[in-house]
């Protein structure tokens, strides 16, 4: 067995699986599924005011409305009325108070999409209204927030630090949030089965999620649902609990009417009703020397969680987590503060906090940076976790045993939380075993995790060398000392993000498999297809367990009757988690077949090579075909389950102590940008990228995740910006509004490389997690807009995201004062 | 109603469907041609870009607000379509395949029929071409790789020959049985409209329906009596005499670019970032002057340069400088049953410049849209026409600012002497594009740019490269 680096074809950069779908408009979606003839169709009435009392319903309009052909209230549900994915504090229809503005009070079950569209806006609701908690300042002054107190993560004394160092430097930065911008909105579709079973086609980055809500709402085991996605036209987060509400109101209405039940959120209802990704204040106190190291930093972070829980505190949990990003803090202190406000209620979205955590200390290294009057770079590589040493590969050269599980004491350990299992909303007790003190020799990061795979200095110097950042950075000095309006920035950040659930028990996979007499193979896992490759990377991984060609692979859609209790396709770990899977089925049948094929040649079995699309043993050489009927002739069981755990991870979240990550993925960008001082506009000219994908199972669809990660987190800190009016209604619900990147915002020249070294930890081929990592590459661009502010004045530019043309020119004025 | 039109080469007869009926809707629902996605139901993201063919040319078309009637004698080509008859594949989708162009998908038809059309019609812009479809996963850059490398492929067989000949339009629409949806008018010449709309003053206007088709998606407005204005082919001249140039209501944007990358190239440059090519193709430079929309982005670029607008009900016309067509948000000087029938404006030399500003510089809505027009002889100002939207209730002239400049040698403080003035002339509002500081910080600043441009200076981000 050779499973140390990639063998062929495991590493081929293959177009995704669908692309011939996807460019000829036959991949199908859930809207895109042929359905009965008498399928019904589905829209929320929804809150007009961000909190209130219902006093008074009044449906008539919208029951007589044409089309309609019934309409459901809270009274109406007969089983759970709630869709939260943690604490059931979500109502899928309100059944008394309105917490937000876009909560869904009434549905309309019509004869068409627009006929139910155009009914849902009929309801009559009166309200006695109550005051409305819309900001972080409002939610601190009322103490509105999730979990007593603030959480707070440590190390060290950093108070006394901050108190004995030369320096002190303080400062605040406003993030704003992002909207998820799938270009397929959410979706679902339930279609009623006999003796009251229920199949539903969800747009959705966790079908067991939408199993289990919809066996609660019907009052029926998880065995009567059976959930089944095929893609999404994409997810980022935003299809990880939001689309619960659709699956859980389609299937109350197809067991009510005995017909197919779909609903669709048109797009502007799509903005209004679900949650974004959280905004941030992250304030700092930070003590430092002359040269910018760093001695004693406090942080503290408001994240706004908007009106339920959702997945907001493992959200808050990471930024937590990555308030380190790749620099040693000795002495630090980091409290956050998760709060509630009658707005959307915020949930995953790529990067699951992370990123907000990591814009917190790369502004306090900018910051620090202008303040000792060095280039941030060198400031940055000051305060580096050490370079990792000894072997490049831990734990020997070949991938763990498939089967591997966590220790013992963390499953007994496991309480059901007070929400679904299988979510990353779930609150379990994980108060870890053993010792997390590491010997002293060992950098560790604020949540006393040891950093042993630190990369970050041989990449920033390669990425330096290629981007020409020197001279570059010369080069933008000499043109802001010429130019009188336009001025220019350059920015090089680092990412180091840590892979793995932090709710550890969500870090397994299943994954079925079957080889047909024909030698053509069926796969099966718990993850789901968004646009990530997800699908023809784990499909490259069974050929090559097989020895066959990835065509011989058929790829299946996730489907929770053939891999059950599957965690979400989420916090980058599709890959990691399903291949293994996958692997381990593969092997399994694999070994079997080697077992009987060596027998029949009096071989051993470890002698069986399965190669191009061939089995040799001893001196006969069969085609992979062959070799399949032959094992079914002999009655050898050619189907298999596979499972996967991830090892050596185990943490407290109460105390902020232990490994909640098996490895870190890393990657570092150098963005260049322009900015006009008398408007505030703003572009990116040039942006440099080095990323760590592991051993690449697919260099061209991880290039691909880095390219588009880089330009969602550009977006998310530039030209998104989410509006709400005093009355807490969302001004940009639409992408007349609400602006993602087009086309001629992208780098025009954008150079993309990966450092492609094996991973350290024994993953899937040695392959790292890359589809959240990227998107903090993006971080480079605000960095590198701060940069070109800084050149109007002396005084620190402190620039807020998103920075729109109009934050740019605020921050210039302020420099310039 | 009964209109006939070619889908994807077959001839097709559509009876008995309501007026505002969108392409998208009829595509997905009732042909089950679900390759059309629907990404936001208003004309911003391309994901239900179609081609539509007739004897002007090939244009790429948002289908989600495109009403039925409008595609009367026209030919509609979906990404089903794009691809050949037995499965064979356009170059623009290989490449997309060879080149990793499409992550989710769900875009990807959107973009395929873009670049399909934009290959048809010989545009290697593609910066342009595709500022209309929006992709959430990959970041546009494999997309760029993908149009580049199919932008010399042949046209494959079965696009070349696309032709509207032998369609025979339904021609005037006609109500069906007593139940059928009343049928719209469809008149073909600007005279038979003026007789209708004199008669019928209640009725809705449609010419592209950029803005209008969203009264139905998203407001599900009825529209009543409706008159769709498409088919009127002289309406939509532009005619460029030697002390004029006249531009016909119903000339789309992408109509008046060419003429304006002659005469006043900065404002071709804005027109190039005036919705996208999808919304270029629909909108029309009456639409945009007659919808009396506050951030419209003609007409500041008009009253700069002085235009005038022609009005007409029934046989009497009336001409009415533009500014002043503009009475207040929502108020215009229209009587009932008139309408726009063109603008026009002197030939001048070209002192024109055209700023727009917005958060996202491709297909956004203006924060503020400043258009300056002044005029320096001997270094002094002799004359200013400064027209902004965005920055009040209506476009609107910057009379104190053109005042306080107007003489003033032309230079650094002229420029600071109007420093009150604008406050004077506006009072903007702050919404979710920018606040009322930002608008009146930036309209000033835009004096100053201009200013510099006049010197030489580098001014533009859109400009600069790394």
């Amino acid at each position: 067995m050779n499973n140390q680096r990639s063998p062929d074809p495991a590493t081929k950069p293959l177009p995704h699986d669908a692309a011939r779908l996807h460019v000829t408009g036959t991949a199908r979606y859930v809207d895109d599924i042929p359905v009965p003839g008498d399928c019904l169709h589905l829209a929320f009435g929804l809150a007009t005011v961000a909190h209130g009392q219902i006093t008074a319903l009044d449906l008539s309009a919208v029951r007589a409305a044409p089309g309609v052909i019934d309409v459901l209230t809270a009274a109406d549900l007969p089983f759970a009325n709630d869709v939260s994915p943690s604490i059931h504090d979500e109502e899928l229809l309100a059944s008394e108070t309105v917490h937000y503005i876009g909560q869904p009070i009434f549905a309309v079950i019509a004869n068409s999409h627009l006929a139910a569209r155009k009914a849902a806006t009929l309801g009559r609701i009166d309200y006695t209204e109550r005051p409305a908690i819309l900001t972080i300042d409002a939610a601190l002054a009322a103490n509105s927030r999730f979990e007593d107190g603030p959480r707070i993560y440590g190390k060290g004394d950093a108070e006394a630090a901050i108190a004995a160092a030369p320096h002190l430097l303080t400062g605040q930065i406003e993030i704003g949030g992002q909207e998820h911008f799938y270009l397929e909105g959410q979706a679902a579709l339930a279609l009623p089965q006999e003796g009251g079973d229920m199949v539903v086609h969800s747009s959705s980055q966790h079908p067991t999620e939408i199993q289990h809500k919809v066996a609660e709402a019907l009052g029926i085991p998880m065995h009567g649902v059976r959930v089944e996605v095929r893609r999404m036209g994409g997810g980022f987060g935003g299809k990880e609990s939001q689309g619960n509400a659709l699956a859980v109101i389609c299937a109350v209405a197809a067991r009510r009417t005995g017909r197919a039940c779909k609903m669709r959120y048109d797009r502007d209802d799509d903005f209004t009703i679900t949650g974004k990704r959280h905004d941030f204040r992250i304030t700092y106190r930070v003590g430092h020397d002359d040269a910018g190291r760093i001695l004693g930093l406090e942080f503290v972070q408001y994240a706004r969680c908007g009106w339920a829980q959702d997945l907001s505190l493992p959200v808050a949990d990471r930024a937590m987590l990555h308030a380190d990003n790749a620099y040693l803090l000795n002495h630090v202190r980091i409290e956050s503060h998760r709060l509630k406000t009658n707005t959307q209620s915020a949930t995953a979205f790529r990067g699951f906090g992370g990123p907000q955590g990591m814009v917190g200390i790369e502004r306090v290294l900018d910051h620090l940076a202008h303040v000792v009057r060095r280039d941030p770079l060198e400031v940055r590589r000051l305060n580096f976790y050490a370079p990792a040493s000894g072997d490049s590969v831990e734990g020997g050269l070949s991938a763990p045993p498939a089967s591997g599980r966590p220790p013992e004491d963390i499953l007994s350990k496991k309480k059901p939380g007070d929400g679904d299992l299988a979510s990353r909303g779930a609150t379990g007790d994980m108060a870890a075993e053993g010792d997390f003190e590491p010997g002293e020799d060992v950098q560790t990061t604020p949540y006393h995790m040891p950093v042993t795979d630190f990369i970050l200095h041989e990449m920033v110097d390669r990425l330096v060398e290629t981007s020409d950042y020197t001279a570059r950075r010369a080069a933008v000095a000499a043109w802001n000392a010429e130019q009188p309006v336009l001025k220019k920035g350059i920015a090089l950040t680092p990412v180091k993000f840590g892979i793995s659930f932090t709710l550890t028990h969500l870090n397994q996979a299943g994954a079925l498999v079957h080889v047909y007499q024909d030698g053509s193979i069926h796969m099966n896992h718990g993850g789901t297809e968004m646009g990530q490759g997800l699908f023809q990377k784990v499909a490259q991984v069974a050929a090559a367990r097989f020895g066959v060609d990835v065509a011989a692979v058929k790829i299946t859609a996730t489907d929770t009757g053939k891999v059950p209790n599957t965690s979400a396709t989420a916090a980058s770990s599709g890959t990691d988690l399903n291949g293994m899977a996958v692997q381990a089925a593969c092997d399994t049948i694999r070994d079997r077949m080697a077992e009987f094929l060596a027998g029949l040649h009096q071989a051993k079995p470890g002698t069986v090579v399965f190669s191009g699309g061939q089995v040799r043993v001893a001196d006969a050489r069969y085609d992979f075909a062959e070799a399949a009927a032959l094992c079914y002739q002999n009655r050898v069981s050619l189907s298999a389950t596979g499972f996967y755990a991830t090892p050596d991870i185990s943490w407290d979240r109460i105390a902020g102590r232990g490994r909640p990550f098996l490895y870190f993925a890393y990657g570092a960008a150098v963005t260049e940008v322009v900015i006009d001082t008398l408007t505030g506009e703003n572009r990116i000219l040039r942006a440099d990228l080095l990323h760590d994908a592991g051993a690449s199972l697919n260099p061209a669809l991880d290039i691909g995740q880095i390219e588009g990660g880089y330009v969602q987190g550009a977006g998310w800190l530039t030209t998104e910006e989410l509006v709400w009016d005093d009355a807490g209604r969302l001004r940009t619900h639409a992408p007349s509004t609400y602006k993602i990147p087009a086309c001629s915002d992208r780098p025009e020249i954008f150079n993309v490389a990966l450092w492609d070294q094996p991973n350290r930890a024994a993953t899937v081929y040695r392959s790292k997690a890359v589809g959240e990592p990227p998107l903090m590459l993006g971080i480079s661009a605000l960095m590198a807009l701060g940069h070109a502010v800084a050149a109007c004045g002396t005084t620190y530019p402190a620039l807020d995201a998103p920075a729109t043309g109009e934050q740019v020119l605020r921050a210039v004025q302020r420099v310039q004062e | 109603m009964s209109i006939s039109f070619l889908l994807n080469g077959e001839t097709v007869t559509v009876a008995d469907q309501p007026a505002t009926r969108t392409l998208l809707d009829w595509l997905r629902d009732t042909r089950r041609l679900t390759g059309t996605k629907e990404g936001c139901n208003e004309g911003d993201c391309g994901a239900c870009t179609v081609m539509i063919s007739d004897d002007r040319g090939h244009r790429a078309l948002n289908a989600c607000i495109l009403f039925l009637p409008q595609l009367d004698g026209k030919s509609i080509t979906t990404v089903e379509g794009i691809t050949g008859p037995d499965g064979e594949l356009h170059p623009v989708q290989e490449a997309m395949i060879d080149h990793h162009g499409s992550q989710c998908g769900f875009c990807t038809p959107g973009f395929i029929v873009s670049m399909a059309t934009a290959h048809l019609n010989g545009r290697t812009d593609h910066n342009d071409q595709l500022a209309g479809n929006l992709c959430r996963c990959t970041g546009y850059a494999p997309i760029i790789r993908a149009a580049t490398a199919a932008q010399d492929k042949p046209i494959p067989d079965w696009l070349a020959p696309i032709s509207v000949s032998k369609i025979s339009s339904g021609g005037r629409p006609k109500a069906g049985g007593a139940d059928s949806p009343p049928a719209p008018y469809q008149p073909k010449t600007t005279d038979d409209l003026a007789r209708w709309y004199a008669d019928h003053p209640d009725a809705t206007l449609i010419a592209g329906a950029t803005d209008v088709g969203l009264w139905v998606t998203k407001q599900h407005r009825d529209l009543g009596e409706i008159a769709f204005l498409n088919g009127i082919d002289d309406m939509r001249a532009i005619t460029v005499s030697d002390t004029t140039i006249r531009i016909g209501a119903g000339a789309t944007l992408s109509d008046l670019w060419p003429v304006m990358a002659t005469y006043h190239p900065d404002f071709a440059e804005m027109i190039r970032r005036y919705g996208s090519v999808q919304v270029r193709n629909a909108a029309t430079v009456g639409g945009n002057i007659a919808n009396g929309s506050p951030i419209g982005d003609s007409p500041p670029a008009l009253i700069a340069l002085g235009a005038t607008l022609h009005l007409r009900h029934g046989d009497t016309r009336r001409d009415i400088l533009l500014e002043n067509f503009f009475i207040d948000y929502g108020k215009q000087d229209r009587a009932p049953g008139e309408f726009v029938e063109a603008v026009s404006f002197p030939r001048q030399k070209d002192r024109l410049k055209c700023y727009k500003i917005s958060k996202r510089f491709d297909q956004d809505i203006s924060a503020v849209c400043g258009c300056f027009n002044i005029t320096v002889q001997d270094n002094r100002v002799t004359g200013a026409r400064i027209a902004f939207g965005g920055m009040a209730g209506t476009p609107k002239r910057a009379h104190n600012v053109e005042q306080a400049i107007i003489g003033q040698p032309w230079g650094a403080e002229a420029v600071a002497g109007a420093w009150d003035a604008w406050a004077q002339d506006f009072q903007p509002l702050s919404d979710m594009r920018a606040s009322a500081t930002y608008r009146l910080d930036v309209a000033r600043g835009l004096l100053t740019r201009y200013l510099l441009e006049d010197l030489g200076g580098t001014t533009r981000v859109l400009e600069v490269r790394a």
